[in-house]
């Protein structure tokens, strides 16, 4: 591969959302060369859909909020299974980071004393969320790129040339991560555009891709969530954790079929939106499990006075965390008691005049009108649970965000420990923030120390690179695996891995199934590599899917695996054969990786981080007694040694 | 309930190609882009396109159909006649790669001319504040998802490329507007950079980028026009002249 | 086109039609065609033929707008701030004023858009191409003096002072008060003129768009609130406002003609 096109920087970072933007600029801002390479243009990254806001606690709303609630809430609401250093870091910094963001030029909604104002949402004890109507996402995304055209402009005084630090590859797709031993020497990818390879040699490469919702039918990801930097980790050597974890978001548009998955923003229940079924009750007061009882309103009537006056009573159901709600939607569903196409119903009109709807919630308002034909601020509307989020991911460390692989980093929704078995909505946005900003230190930290001594990618990686990535047209060439007598579509067996993840891996899950998609996805695995495109290398879709492909089997098999394996129900994980949560599993982290040197996967049980006490003390034992395990409680209670509460291996 | 519909989707590259006949399945409550999906998924797999979020929110699927700058993700199938032909086209003020997929990288160096948001001097992070009726306006600004379409069907530009070089567009003399009208951007020479870096002038407020705007922003009346009159203040009106030399009239 | 300039321009999509518009592009430049061709015709004879512009009755007094202010001799009792001599014909009446109302309507924000598409063609519709090679806007002159908007906007504001004045004067004829149709028209005429003036975008720039700051400037803000109100019907009072005018002054030239005509309601 003499005429590979070859850039070196010292940090490439993959994904131009917010978690890769934040990482690009920190690495930038401390002197450092960055290549930013992203599968779409510029600037419509999938931060763009998130609505409902940016989790901080500033206190600007409710002045008793501070980081030690926002800890407490977002390690209950993960059902202690996060990583409490990440869950600690997060909290203290959010608001650092936001702030940040006004220096950058956002323009947050306001409160009447001209600070930025923060909304209620799910899981959130005050009012927390700062927010830009219901387009925080992008704001957020629009700051961040205007952020690095901002830097583009100081480098092109000072050098004459507008990407002499910082450059942003659109439309660029990483196909493999290069090593040289065992350390990260850059990555490998191709233009869309024209399907030229290009190499990037850089000692550090930061993962900030996303997730994986392409993998189910019913999703509110864009096509760009195919757990690439989940594979490309993977692959390379790094560990996934807590895969089983997938957060179905219990409101996403369900009519008409066109629109199916699309996200009806949390702020919508938030601002006073109510769920009923079909009866026209409001369902969510009977399904307030043991663990919230004492935080949510027993009546219709406390609930509703909570919107008015937050001290005095709790919060209505519908705000519960999302796992909750969406187990209660589909269990609604299952009963009979569901809308016409198979939802419920989310009404918004009753509370608020059609102006507030239309102020709060624009870009509600208009998507349901202009995609639908149903006006909000009149009727209820259908909703229905869709794949939103994947709690699981890389493994890191939580101060630098490296992987186990020296020179690799992952930030945002790719990595994975923070939001444990379920992240409260308006803490994705602080994540990518928080860790965006020290996987770039991180990075930089690590490029530094390695003083002059650069990795380098071998010619026969890149060979193999470039083989593996040609494989899709070649198909018909091959010797033919004997399962399929013709070229697979691999639109086809897209659809077809869709099925498979949302049928047997969905919401709720049992062995059986779990064991049967385990082996379809075999099956899939010798059709995705029989799958054949037609047409040229220059922008085609059916190609950049065919690769996709190869990524989205990969995690999925770690996710039906570890799903298989986690004998409980906890967060994003329901087993109907273990329909209870476990305080033996708490402390479990199950990990999936490659056996070093094989394509086969492995799992291995992992303790999750010890609490500090000092953490653990703001809970009461009464609420800790439903999470941990009667040795753990007894060392909690022991005065000698107040400092170890181990997860214990199941 | 399904129908067949016919297509013609313009196919090839800069080099030539040609409007394309398509017979695709129509469902109810299906968006255009559906079609185009399924056209890809049955009988076009390497037919070039981009998109994202299938929800009007990245901006990403803009095309033209039957000649009119539209998201395709935002364009209903039963706003079409069943038995109509459907013409998709790339834009065509941008130069096309493949099918309907262009270079839109004349809009991304237009946005790196604009200096940046220049913060107050004095004011540290979480100390700025703004109230909620004087970030509005520019909040409408920042509602876009820079889709281009307004830069697509802006005569100055599509009718005449030889104007690229002196002209910004509509999507960015609203980015020009929101950090003029921004409550803390230090910078007081953002009108005078619209007229002569940006070519405010050559905007004659047709008011097709407002026509165009899937997000509804009213980008002449509340942006292009503001700027135009921001731009006679400082360069056009001899009392605000002559009273800034005098010291009664101040910003 | 024969240039290669616009959507032939190398490098874009080689598409053979200069658009694909299916739909009747051509009905709304057409209508304004029409529409602005029309008044235009009507009140240049009215203009200059210098008839039938004013009537006064025993409880009436009904000035044209296109007329007013009467500023010659021969405007007798219709001349309400002196006269400047005889003017002759060719010389409009209200030679003060018409100019200065023709400059506003002409450099006014909505017209300049109607009038580009309708009759310069640049563009007739969205995505339809211009027939001219070269463009340059609002650039050069004469089109830079569009700049001037605010100028007789100020103007304009004294102008509809006057048609104001007129108004009152309306319901008060030889003998004394009165009130006919020939009011409300009026009435409704002067009512839609100061609409149309307050709502035009040089007024909503003056009362706050040039400050940063409306939480410092209540009143301003307030002002903008009414102003920009009514810009957003800018285009609605632009028309209806040509359409009054028209009915305002036909309406007094009928009954200049038959006095008897006018439908009484006191008086």
């Amino acid at each position: 591969m003499s005429t590979l096109e070859k850039h070196s920087y010292d940090v490439i970072v993959i994904g131009a959302g917010g978690a890769g933007l934040r990482a690009a600029i920190e690495a930038r801002e401390q002197g450092l060369s960055v290549a930013i390479l992203c599968k779409s243009l510029f600037g419509k990254a999938h931060t763009v859909m998130a609505e409902g806001g940016i989790a901080a606690s500033m206190g600007n709303v409710n002045s008793k909020d501070c980081w030690q609630v926002h800890f407490a809430d977002s390690l209950r609401g993960g059902k202690f299974l996060n990583n409490p250093r990440m869950v600690e870091l997060h909290a203290k910094e959010a608001a650092d980071r936001v702030w940040e963001l006004e220096t950058y030029g956002a323009l947050f909604d306001r409160t009447k004393d001209g600070k930025i104002s923060q909304r209620n949402f799910g899981g959130h004890e005050y009012p927390r969320l700062a927010h830009v109507g219901d387009r925080t996402g992008l704001e957020l995304i629009r700051t961040f790129q205007q952020k690095i055209v901002s830097l583009q402009q100081d480098d092109f005084a000072e050098f004459g040339d507008h990407e002499a630090r910082l450059k942003v590859f659109a439309e660029m797709t990483v196909t493999e991560l290069v090593k040289d031993g065992d350390a990260i020497a850059g990555a490998f990818g191709y233009y869309r555009e024209t399907g030229a390879f290009v190499l990037f040699e850089a000692p550090a490469v930061i993962l900030a891709t996303g997730g994986i919702g392409k993998s189910f039918k019913v999703t509110s990801n864009s096509w760009e969530y195919t757990g690439d930097g989940h594979a490309l980790a993977l692959r390379a050597g790094a560990n996934l954790i807590n895969m089983e974890f997938v957060q179905f978001h219990p409101t996403g548009m369900i009519w008409p079929p066109s629109v199916k998955g699309i996200l009806v923003t949390e702020s919508v229940r938030g601002d006073g939106g109510i769920l009923t079924n079909s009866e026209g009750k409001r369902f969510m007061f009977d399904y307030v499990p043991d663990v919230f009882i004492d935080q949510y309103a027993k009546t219709e009537a406390e609930g509703d006075r909570w919107y008015e006056d937050q001290e005095n009573n709790k919060r209505p159901p519908e705000l519960l965390p999302r796992d909750e709600v969406a187990r209660a939607i589909n269990s609604e569903v299952k009963a009979g008691r569901g809308s016409p196409h198979g939802g419920v119903f989310l009404d918004v009109s009753t509370r608020l005049s059609p102006e507030v709807i239309k102020r709060k919630l624009p870009s509600m308002y208009t998507q349901f009108l202009e995609l639908a034909d149903v006006d909000i601020t009149a009727t209820p509307f259908e909703v229905g649970p869709t794949c939103h989020y994947v709690m699981g991911g890389v493994e890191v460390d939580a101060d630098t965000e490296e992987t186990c692989v020296p020179g690799l980093f992952a930030c945002g929704e790719v990595s994975g420990g923070m939001h444990g078995a379920n992240r409260l909505g308006g803490n994705s946005l602080s994540d990518l923030l928080v860790f965006g900003m020290r996987a770039g230190t991180g990075a930089a930290e690590y490029v530094r120390g390695l003083g002059d001594k650069r990795p380098a990618a071998s010619e026969a990686d890149l060979e193999a690179a470039g083989k593996a990535a040609l494989a899709p047209f070649h198909a018909d060439a091959q010797a033919r695996t004997g399962t399929t007598a013709a070229p697979e579509n691999p639109y086809t067996v897209h659809t077809d891995l869709q099925q498979v993840m949302s049928d047997l891996v969905g919401i709720i899950r049992r062995e059986s199934e779990l064991t049967e998609a385990l082996d379809k996805l075999q099956v899939l695995r010798v059709r995705a590599d029989d799958a054949a495109v037609e047409g040229h290398r220059q922008f085609n879709p059916g190609w950049h899917l065919a690769l996709d492909l190869r990524n989205m089997l990969d995690v999925s098999e770690c996710l039906a695996k570890s799903a298989l394996e986690r004998h409980e129900s906890r967060g994003g994980h329901t087993r109907e054969d273990y329909p209870t949560m476990d305080p033996n599993w708490r402390g479990v982290n199950l990990v999936c990786r490659l056996i070093p040197g094989t394509d086969t996967m492995e799992l291995i049980h992992r303790p999750v981080p010890t609490i500090r006490p000092d953490l653990l003390a703001l809970f009461d034992r009464h609420e800790l007694e439903k999470y941990l395990t009667a040795p753990e409680l007894a060392v909690l209670d022991s005065p000698q040694s107040p400092s170890s509460v181990e997860g214990e291996q199941a | 309930m399904s129908h067949q519909a016919e297509f013609k989707v313009w196919r090839g590259d800069s080099d030539g190609g040609d409007l394309k006949d398509y017979t695709v399945e129509v469902n109810d409550g299906e968006v255009l882009l559906d079609v185009i999906h399924r056209l890809q998924a049955t009988q076009a797999p390497d037919l070039g396109v981009r998109w994202n979020c299938k929800a009007g929110k990245c901006g990403s699927c803009s095309a033209e159909v039957n000649g009119k700058p539209s998201l395709m993700c935002m364009t209903r199938m039963n706003t079409f006649d069943p038995n109509e032909t459907v013409s998709v086209t790339p834009l065509r003020a941008f130069p096309v790669i493949r099918d309907l997929v262009t270079d839109v990288s004349f809009n991304y160096e237009k946005a790196r001319q604009i200096p940046a948001f220049s913060p107050p001097e004095g004011v540290g992070p979480g100390e700025y504040r703004m109230q909620q009726v004087d970030v509005e306006r520019s909040q409408e600004f920042r509602k876009c998802i820079e889709c281009f379409l307004c830069q697509d069907v802006c005569h100055v530009v599509r009718d005449h490329d030889d104007n690229k070089q002196a002209f910004a567009g509509p999507r960015f003399l609203i980015r020009a507007a929101e950090l003029d009208m921004h409550p803390l951007d230090s910078r007081t020479d953002r009108a005078v950079f619209a007229r002569d870096e940006q070519g405010i002038g050559l905007c004659n407020i047709t008011k097709c980028c407002t026509e165009v705007c899937p997000e509804h922003i009213k980008i002449t009346d509340n942006a292009i026009i503001p700027m135009k009159e921001r731009v006679v203040d400082k360069k056009y009106d001899p009392l605000v002249w002559l009273g800034s030399k005098i010291g009664i009239r101040h910003d | 086109m024969e240039t290669k300039n616009g959507v032939d321009t190398p490098g874009r999509a080689p598409i053979a039609q200069p658009h694909l518009r299916t739909d009747n592009w051509r009905k709304a430049p057409l209508w304004t065609f029409i529409g602005l061709t029309a008044f235009v015709v009507y009140a240049t004879i009215r203009v200059f033929t210098q008839s039938a512009y004013f009537v006064e009755g025993a409880n009436f007094h009904y000035l044209s707008p296109f007329a007013s202010p009467c500023l010659s001799d021969s405007c007798g009792a219709a001349a309400e701030f002196g006269t400047w001599g005889t003017f002759p014909q060719l010389i409009p009446l209200a030679i003060l004023t018409l100019p200065f109302i023709l400059l506003f309507r002409l450099t006014c924000y909505y017209y300049r858009k109607a009038y580009y598409r309708a009759f310069w063609m640049s563009p007739a519709a969205c995505a339809v191409p211009e027939p001219r090679a070269k463009y340059s806007g609002e650039t050069r002159f004469p089109l830079i003096m569009q700049n001037a908007h605010r100028y007789f906007f100020f103007i304009v504001v004294g102008v509809s002072a006057i048609n104001t004045f007129d108004a009152v004067k309306s319901f008060h004829g030889t003998e004394g008060f009165g009130l006919g149709l020939g009011n409300i028209i009026i009435v409704v005429n002067v009512i839609l003129l100061w609409s149309y003036t307050l709502g035009c975008h040089s007024c909503r720039h003056i009362t706050a768009g040039r400050i940063n700051h409306f939480s410092k400037h209540p009143v301003r803000y307030w002002l903008y609130q009414k102003a920009s109100k009514l810009n957003g019907k800018h285009m609605q009072l632009a028309w209806i406002t040509l359409g009054t005018l028209v009915l305002t002054d036909a309406y007094i030239a009928l009954i200049s003609l038959h006095p008897n005509f006018d439908l009484r309601f006191i008086g």
